[in-house]
């Protein structure tokens, strides 16, 4: 595992110096939903081939952040950089920009009225233009390597909710995207099927793939992340690797959150 | 504590309203004593540029607008005025003197439409209602009451309404049965009721049967009888659904409202054909055209915006 992620800890660190340009950066986002602040000041570089875990409690503002890495929410101020391009200039044409992002929802969001093949080759399909016996024949490869290769004609209601996510993470990859943005995968399955839907993440890891993991499952957090950044109040309070941020918290929030965590059994 | 006063918040994270408001502009950051929000926080001069940018956008996006309408509007009305037969059809479908006159019979016979339909919209959504729980009913006990509302419906929205109204205005008044009015505008309502309930029923059928079954789930689960989930829980969800196809058959009913005077009674469009008939003038059916859109548009507004409001209170949005 490569060393990544600023030694500082803090937001406010100074820059750390990466030779490469970072798949994704966020400078000084600030994002409101009425007079309340969600985001405030965010800082945060994603270099390519790594793993950011974002914790913390419901409402420190993951979500929003994800939301808004993918342009699903306009921020109200600073930039986020793709690939050195600022998406948040009104110019950006979005659609361009989503599709070199893929995204999982934590309530899968797989489309009822298609299989879990038109599922996965729409985009490929529909938005890249790969002819149909390229796209799935990419998808019945992905299917095969996840063991679903059997369920390919069947409809998203009557798989289980763990076959379901891992249908929707092979629909976000099918496009070969630049960064893939993970919102909770895992929050809404049975215990037992946690596992399963983790590995794929793993795989991907394993490939290389650039992602951005919103998660509760701190153990997962602390193995697959390169860089774990714990947010709480619309801040990134505290940044870092899994051994700095979860072996030696520097504040005493970060202390206080991971206590709680551990207390309710999910360390 | 009331059921139905229980809605469904999605609340993991923050919940955030449909749309951020629009930038604030350069003046600060939003309003004040906000939670959170009076944390010196100072717009930078790229939010600045960018809400700028925005505006000049949505400047030309006005311009571009204005330009196109004024462009179209100033061909078609080119393409008309220059046709070979303007001066003879500006004569016979547009002329004043004609719209004057018939101006008032118009709207004396429009005051007949709009009491038909004050009339029999209020009863066909009842009826309606009625007949499309009926088909919900379970149990063998309701098994000829399933099949009847389901004869019922079969039957009436096939059957042509002309067809319909000739058999009530015509066909009552001969069974000579002691009781029964003669009068035409009343069989000819009764008529519209007909078959306005059968598309009606249909409709609220579809919104019942697109309610999630675990929604009814969940309500039977709480106690609540199979007549209270459908009134609490079902029906509520079903209504909001149905509202603009539902708006859709009375508007159409509006319309039909006029067939009525296949049985003698003079409403807005008899009305304008017993001018236009007497004086080869088309002008009048005009008039009585353009009085039927002018009352539909509001309508069909009043419930596009229910519906918007609606759509706010439940979910959350996104700028997608």
């Amino acid at each position: 595992m490569s060393a990544i992620g600023p030694k500082s800890g803090t937001a406010d660190g100074p820059e750390p110096a990466l030779r490469a340009e970072p798949v994704l950066r966020m400078e000084a986002v600030r994002k409101t939903y009425g007079g309340t602040v969600v985001l405030r000041d965010i800082a945060l570089e994603v270099p390519a081939h790594t793993v950011t875990a974002l914790i913390g409690a419901s409402g420190s503002g993951k979500s929003t952040l994800l939301r808004c890495a993918n342009l699903l929410e306009d921020v109200d101020d600073g930039a986020i950089l793709l690939d050195g391009q600022d998406i948040t200039d009104p110019r950006t044409d979005v659609d361009e920009v989503r599709r070199r992002i893929g995204v999982v929802f934590q309530a899968y969001n797989l489309f009822p009225h298609m299989t879990v093949l038109d599922n996965i080759t729409l985009a490929p399909r529909r938005v890249h233009k790969e002819p149909r016996e390229q796209a799935e024949g990419r998808a019945r490869e992905l299917l095969e390597r996840l063991g679903l290769a059997d369920r390919a004609h069947e409809y998203p209601d009557r798989l289980s909710g763990g076959q379901q996510q891992r249908v929707a993470l092979l629909r976000a990859v099918a496009t070969r995207p630049r960064l893939l943005l993970l919102d909770e995968i895992t929050a809404a399955l049975d215990p037992e099927l946690v596992g399963e839907v983790l590995a794929v993440v793993r795989d991907l890891k394993e490939e290389g793939m650039t992602m951005v993991i919103a998660t509760h499952e701190m153990a997962f957090a602390r193995e697959v992340a390169d860089q774990v950044c714990f947010l709480d109040g619309g801040i990134v309070l505290e940044r870092g690797t899994p051994a700095e941020v979860f072996g030696a918290p520097s504040r005493q929030r970060t202390q206080e959150f991971l206590r709680r965590i551990t207390e309710a059994g999910r360390l | 504590m009331t059921v139905r006063d229980g809605q469904e918040r999605g609340g993991e994270d923050v919940a955030p309203p449909p749309f951020p408001p629009a930038g604030p502009g350069p003046a600060g950051p939003g309003p004040a004593g906000g939670k959170g929000g009076d944390d010196g926080y100072r717009p930078s001069a790229r939010r600045i540029a960018r809400e700028r940018y925005r505006r000049t956008r949505t400047r030309r996006a006005f311009a571009v607008a204005s330009a196109s309408t004024l462009l179209t509007a100033g061909a078609l009305y080119a393409l008309i005025v220059n046709s070979p037969g303007w001066q003879r059809t500006r004569q016979t479908f547009f002329d004043a003197h004609y719209a004057r006159i018939s101006l008032h019979p118009i709207l004396h016979g429009l005051w007949l439409n709009l009491r038909l339909l004050a009339v029999c919209g209020a009863i066909v959504l009842v009826a309606g209602l009625l007949m499309a729980l009926l088909r919900t009913l379970r149990g063998p006990v309701f098994f000829p009451v399933r099949a009847l509302a389901t004869a019922y419906v079969d039957f009436f929205r096939g059957l042509p309404l002309i067809i319909c109204i000739l058999l009530c205005v015509f066909g009552i008044p001969a069974l000579r049965l002691t009781g029964v009015t003669n009068n035409p505008v009343l069989l000819g309502a009764f008529a519209l009721c007909l078959t306005y309930t059968a598309y009606v029923a249909e409709v609220f059928r579809a919104g019942i049967e697109s309610v999630h079954p675990s929604q009814r789930a969940a309500a039977r689960s709480l106690g609540l009888s199979n007549a209270q989930a459908m009134r609490y829980v079902v029906l509520p969800q079903a209504v909001r659904r149905v509202v603009p196809p539902l708006l859709n058959d009375l508007v159409s009913l509006q319309k039909d409202t006029g067939l009525v005077s296949i049985g003698g009674a003079v409403d807005a469009v008899y009305a304008a054909q017993i001018i236009a008939s007497r004086d080869f003038n088309y002008t009048p059916y005009v008039i009585a055209g353009l009085i039927f859109v002018a009352i539909t548009i509001p309508m069909t507004r009043f419930t596009d915006w229910v519906a918007a409001r609606m759509n706010r209170r439940q979910s959350q949005g996104g700028a997608v």
